[in-house]
Order: structure tokens, then sequence, then C-alpha cells
């Protein structure tokens, strides 16, 4: 029970699994979260990732595989024997006891008599201080929030494991909180493994961001990576916003794939392209809005060679300050969407104007068409 | 949870025909609460009045009995019965611990395991219910008689040589002794007992119990430290909704008890209705219910849980 220090503080999760009856709420996972990391799992509700992090936390029993923490196989541990402390979807913050006692549960459980120190520390830690004789309810959501926190890492366990813990607050509250959380994995350097349903939290606050769906981990990686080089239409669709068009892959070799869309032709590294790309074969050609550029149909003279090119017709436009978001509808795609700056505008840039659409070929990624090309559109938030 | 959700009733100043709300609402809440206070004034304070009068009482039933302010009934009566006093204290408190030792694992049981047996077990806590009090109290008369399997099966395992040594149950007897009576108590009263109790139990967020195990609570300690404590309301209703009426029972201490067992309530029953001593009797009945009210005082502040909601 007493948590050691040995250096190897990784989380690994072997083969894990889970089933109910004939449900599959996890299909069998390898996963490795490193020591000290901030890690994320992103998905729509329902797609396995609390009960992998309550597998993690041993409220959960897998059905087949084996959780690790560093060197100690834990699968068969209660949780009350793992070094891990759960941050609570809704705090689970014990009602009958103060702010004090609350900290000083895990403490105490493991009959250390004088917390004192500890527990004011931590609520120093925290910025509650003033708040130790209090009842939670007599505190805000955001308060309670805290306190949990402060509870689970008072016990300075190997890894912190934190249900949806922003779920309950307002916007403006959730922001500040992604800050704080930070903050303090920062300042205490323990492994935290998070989930969340907020493609934009995991994004502001991990390292390492694994993609969930349907019980299983669609992607792996650092944010910027997941952003950019999305392997699949869910990943493309629930992080962030994805133009996908449906295209043929020419002929070419070298570093760059040729594919036809309509009558378009359009680069596509080949780096970037987690497809087969067998010339005559179906693709999907991906770009995101904020890589598009946008000019009017009589100024396409302007726009460089060696630029990925569309022409379409603009349906709708929206200005929300900093940028404008388009949509234009295209011949070789319904319903582009295209966020540009707002540097100069063009006043004739109104919906049902001709324009072209231009993006380097490097921001092209291409997807397996074989995928459904709306996955992943829905759950995003 | 203490945030005012309920937003003010919107301000209609086209409707034509109506009054200010102020004048209108004002009787309102009176008028609501009008059945119960005149139910109250006529089923309790009245009664009560009267019978306060009549413990002050003296004379006889041929000539009629007038109101000199004799307290000294109120002394009588506690120096002439102050052992069925204590008795019905300890028969009340000793069924109210084992309806909290049998109650509580069965409410824990239907809170936290029946799952979708949940609803059955509840109806058959409460089945008994159907039948009536007497009824259910005779049957224990059948089921704790002499030479009948239970006293056997008590006999044979040497139970009877131990309570008899206590002194709750006599020789081959267990009918006719305290442990009867106490059984009596105890199987009447036990579901108001459980109810509250599962009341305060399903109200408990299972994720608590996980949050105490995440952070290094073994179950017992989970239990001590987190679920009792949260289920204090429901222990001290269900405690008081056992001790209270269990103190003042007879049906009880009449049909299995005997001469050696008589509870105050027994005492005040024969006053009334055989004795035809009304002032005595009235005085026992206002002894009682102090005796009531200061411990059920004392208890709340003790158990530190005033709200019992």
């Amino acid at each position: 029970m007493k948590t050691t220090t040995d250096s190897s503080g990784d989380v690994r999760l072997s083969g894990i699994s889970k089933t109910y009856g004939s449900f599959t709420a996890v299909h069998p996972l390898d996963l490795t979260v490193p020591e000290g990391s901030f890690f994320a799992l992103l998905g729509a509700s329902g797609c396995g990732k609390t009960t992998t992090l309550r597998m993690i936390a041993g409220l959960e029993e897998p059905t087949t595989g084996t959780v690790s923490l560093g060197e100690q196989d834990v699968t068969a541990l209660p949780p009350y024997k793992r070094p891990v402390n759960t941050v609570f979807q809704s705090y689970a913050l014990f009602p009958h006891l103060d702010i004090f006692e609350n900290v000083a549960f895990g403490l105490r459980r493991r009959g250390i008599k004088s917390v004192k120190k500890q527990v004011e520390e931590m609520l120093e830690l925290v910025q509650l201080g003033e708040q130790a004789r209090k009842k939670p309810h007599q505190l805000s959501g955001g308060q309670q929030q805290r306190v949990a926190v402060a509870r689970a890492l008072i016990n300075h366990p190997k890894v912190l494991l934190l249900d949806e813990p922003l779920g309950a607050l307002d916007l403006k509250l959730r922001r500040q909180m992604q800050l704080e959380l930070k903050r303090i994995q920062t300042e205490v350097g323990i492994t935290f493994v998070h989930v969340t349903h907020d493609q934009e939290e995991a994004m502001t606050m991990a390292d390492t961001v694994a993609v969930m769906n349907a019980g299983r981990v669609e992607q792996l990686g650092s944010p910027a990576d997941l952003y950019e080089n999305p392997r699949t239409t869910f990943v493309a669709n629930f992080l962030g916003t994805s133009n996908l068009i449906e295209a043929e892959t020419g002929s070419g070799g070298g570093d760059e794939i040729a594919v036809r869309a309509g009558d378009c032709t359009l680069l596509l590294p080949r780096a970037r392209c987690s497809a087969p790309a067998t010339a005559g074969g179906k693709v999907l050609v991906g770009v995101r809005p904020e890589k598009i550029s946008l000019v009017h149909a009589d100024d396409a003279g302007s726009v460089p060679a060696g630029r990925n090119r569309i022409t379409g017709t603009i349906a709708d436009s929206s200005f929300i300050g900093v940028s404008t978001q388009y949509v234009v509808d295209s011949p070789v795609c319904p319903r582009l969407e295209v966020y540009a700056q707002n540097i100069e505008r063009d006043a004739r840039l109104v919906p049902g104007a001709e324009v072209v659409l231009h993006w380097s070929p490097a921001h092209t990624f291409g997807l397996d068409a074989a995928q459904d090309i709306g996955a992943g559109v829905e759950e995003a938030a | 949870m203490t945030t005012l959700t309920e937003a003010p009733p919107p301000l209609d100043p086209t409707a034509p025909d109506r009054k200010p709300p102020r004048a209108r609402g004002r009787w309102t809440p009176y008028w609501l609460l009008l059945p119960g206070i005149l139910w109250l004034l006529v089923f309790f304070a009245l009664p009560m009045v009267y019978q306060a009068s009549t413990s002050v009482q003296t004379g006889s039933l041929e000539e009629g009995y007038k109101v000199t302010w004799h307290f000294a009934t109120y002394w009588d009566a506690l120096s002439a019965y102050w052992p069925q006093f204590v008795r019905s204290v300890a028969y009340a408190a000793a069924a109210t611990v084992l309806c909290l030792l049998l109650g509580y694992p069965l409410a824990y049981m239907i809170a936290f395991r029946a799952g979708r047996w949940r609803n059955l077990i509840m109806v058959l806590v409460i089945a008994p219910f159907f039948t009536s009090f007497l009824i259910r109290t005779l049957a224990w008369k059948t089921i704790l008689a002499d030479g009948g399997p239970v006293v056997g099966a008590l006999n044979t395992l040497h139970v009877l040589d131990v309570t008899g040594w206590l002194g709750w149950t006599s020789g081959d007897r267990v009918l006719a002794t305290p442990l009867a009576v106490v059984c009596g108590l105890t199987y009447n009263f036990l579901p108001f007992m459980v109810l509250p109790l599962y009341t305060s139990l399903e109200r408990i967020d299972a994720r608590l119990h996980e949050a105490a195990g995440d952070l290094y609570a073994r179950p017992w300690t989970t239990f001590r430290k987190v679920t009792f404590p949260l289920s204090m309301p429901g222990v001290v209703s269900g405690t008081l909704l056992t001790f209270i009426p269990a103190s003042g029972d007879y049906v009880n201490a009449d049909l299995l008890g005997s001469t050696d067992t008589r509870m105050i309530g027994n005492v005040i029953q024969t006053q009334f209705l055989r004795v035809l001593d009304y002032p005595t009797a009235a005085a026992l009945s206002f002894i009682l219910m102090a005796a009531i009210l200061i411990a059920v005082t004392l208890y709340i502040r003790k158990s530190g849980t005033e709200d019992l909601v």
C-alpha cells in the first residue's frame, strides 16, 4: 500500500478488455502511459474510456488482460491496495465530513497520525486554505472539484485518474480549471490519466491523447500529431473539423500522389496517406478548414502554381470576429468548410459568389475510403 | 443545494380581472392548513386537555369525578408502578436494539445488493401489515407454545439454560417470559425500523463507496466511516419509531407475557378499563409521555441529527 518511488512508473495495459454479457465495452487493448505524462482518453460517451479508467483504478475487473504499474502487476489487487487515486465525475466528496477530513481521508486510512501539515499544504496547493472547516455542500462546483483533486493527490499516487472531472462546470470555469489542473500536474509531476469527451479539453491539457471509439483506440499521439495527421475518418471528424473529398488515385510515383476528384487533380504527400495508394483505387482526401485560402473567381489568376485548387460557390458565411467561416459548395464536394482569418476582407465574398479554394499539397492528408466518411461527426461536441 | 431555482411568478399587468397577488394569496396557506389544524384540535388537543383535567380529579365512579387539582395522583402512581415503567423502558430498549441488529443488515441488503428483487423484498417486509396486529401476536403464542418445536429446539441446544440463567426465560417455558414479550415487540416493530433505514441507505451515492475504496478504506472501514455515518438519520428515526410505540405497547405483554412481565401499557389499560380509576390512568399516561419526550430529546441531541429528513 505504501507508495514507492521506483524508477519505472509507467502504467501498462496489456490485452485488457471488458465485456458485459454479449456487449463488449472495451476490445483487447494495449496501452502504455509513460511516467509523469498527462495522458487523455478521448471519446464520445459509451466508447469505453471510463471503463478503461475504472479498470486501472480497480473498480472494474477486466475480462482479459493485465494492468501493471511500473513493475507491479496490480490486476488482482482491490482498489484500496492500489497506489492509484481517482477524481470522480461528480467528485463523490463525503458529505458528512468537512473539507479537511475529506482531504485527510486517504492518509488516515493508511494509519498516518499527524496529517495536519500535509492537509494544509495540499489545500494551499488547490487554493482552498480558508475553506478547511466547511462541508462540501457549502462550496461551489469549482471548489468541490479542487477538493476532489486535493483528496486524491495528497496520497502521492503513482497515477491520478480523472473521470470527466470538469464535466459539471460551466464553460468559463472549465477553462480556468484546465489550466489549474495542468499547473498542478506540472508542479507535482504525477502521471495523470484524464478521461474526457471534450476534444478541446484533451488537446489543451494532455501531452498524449488516445482517441477511443466503440471500445477501441483509434489513434494515439500528441494533440498536434492527431490533428494534423488523422489516420481514420473518426479522428479527422471528431478532433476539429475536416473536409473529406472522395477521390480516385491516379498514377504517379515520387513523394506525392496525384488523385482525381471530379475534374480537379489534387496532390497528396505519400507520407500523409494512410490508405493503400494503388492506381485507380479510392481515397478520401482531407484538408482542415483553416488551411484553405479563398479567392474570388475573378482573381483566379493570382493563385500560385503548385497549389491544390477547387472551384465552388459560397453557400453560407458567418462572421465570428477573428475569422469568417464559409461553407462552399463545389462539384467535387458539397459543403466544404473554410475558415478565413480577418486580415483583409474581400467584399465580393458573399453567398452566391464564385470562388477558388486553394491550399498547399503539404497540408493534405489521405484516408482509406472504405471507412464511413461521416464517422465521428455526430459525436463531436 | 441551497440555491433558489424557482423563478418569481411572471407578472402579467394586462390580465383584466386579476387582483394583486398579495391580497389574493395571503389567506391561501391558512386555508390549506385548516383541515390539519381542525384534525389536531379535535383528535389531539381536546383529548389531551380532557385527560390532563382527568389526571387531577378526585372522586369515584358512583359520585362522579371533580377537578380538585390533586397532583398527588402523579406521585402515587409513580411510586406504585415504577417497576412497570422501568420494565417498559428495558423491554422497549431491548426490542429496539434487536430490531436494529436484524433490520440494518436487511435494509443494507435491500438497498445495495437486492438488484431486481428489491421491490419484492420491500413488499415482503410490509406484508405482515396485511394481517391484524392481534392475529400476528397470537401466532407467536403458537410459535412459542410449551413443548412446541421452537421451544424443543432451544431446549436441545441448551439455549434455554443460558436464557434461564439470565432470567429471560423460566424452566422449559418461553411463553409468559420476558424473552417472549421482547420477541413479540421486536417482530411487530421490525418494519418500522427497516423502512427508515432503507430510505436513508438507499439515498447514499454508490460512488461514495467507490471513493472510499479508492482512498485505501477496506470494506469494513468504508462501512464504519462512510456508510454508517450517512445512514444515521435512518438509524435515529428507526429507533424512535420502534422505541416509542414499543414502550407504550400492552398487547405483546398481555398475550405473550405473564403478571411478571406487565409493562406500563398494561397498567394503564387495567386502570382505565377494569379498575376504572381514570385519574391514575391519565396520570400514568402523562408520565409516560413526559418520559418519552425527555428521552427522545436527549437522544436526538446526542446523536447530532436534528434534521430527521
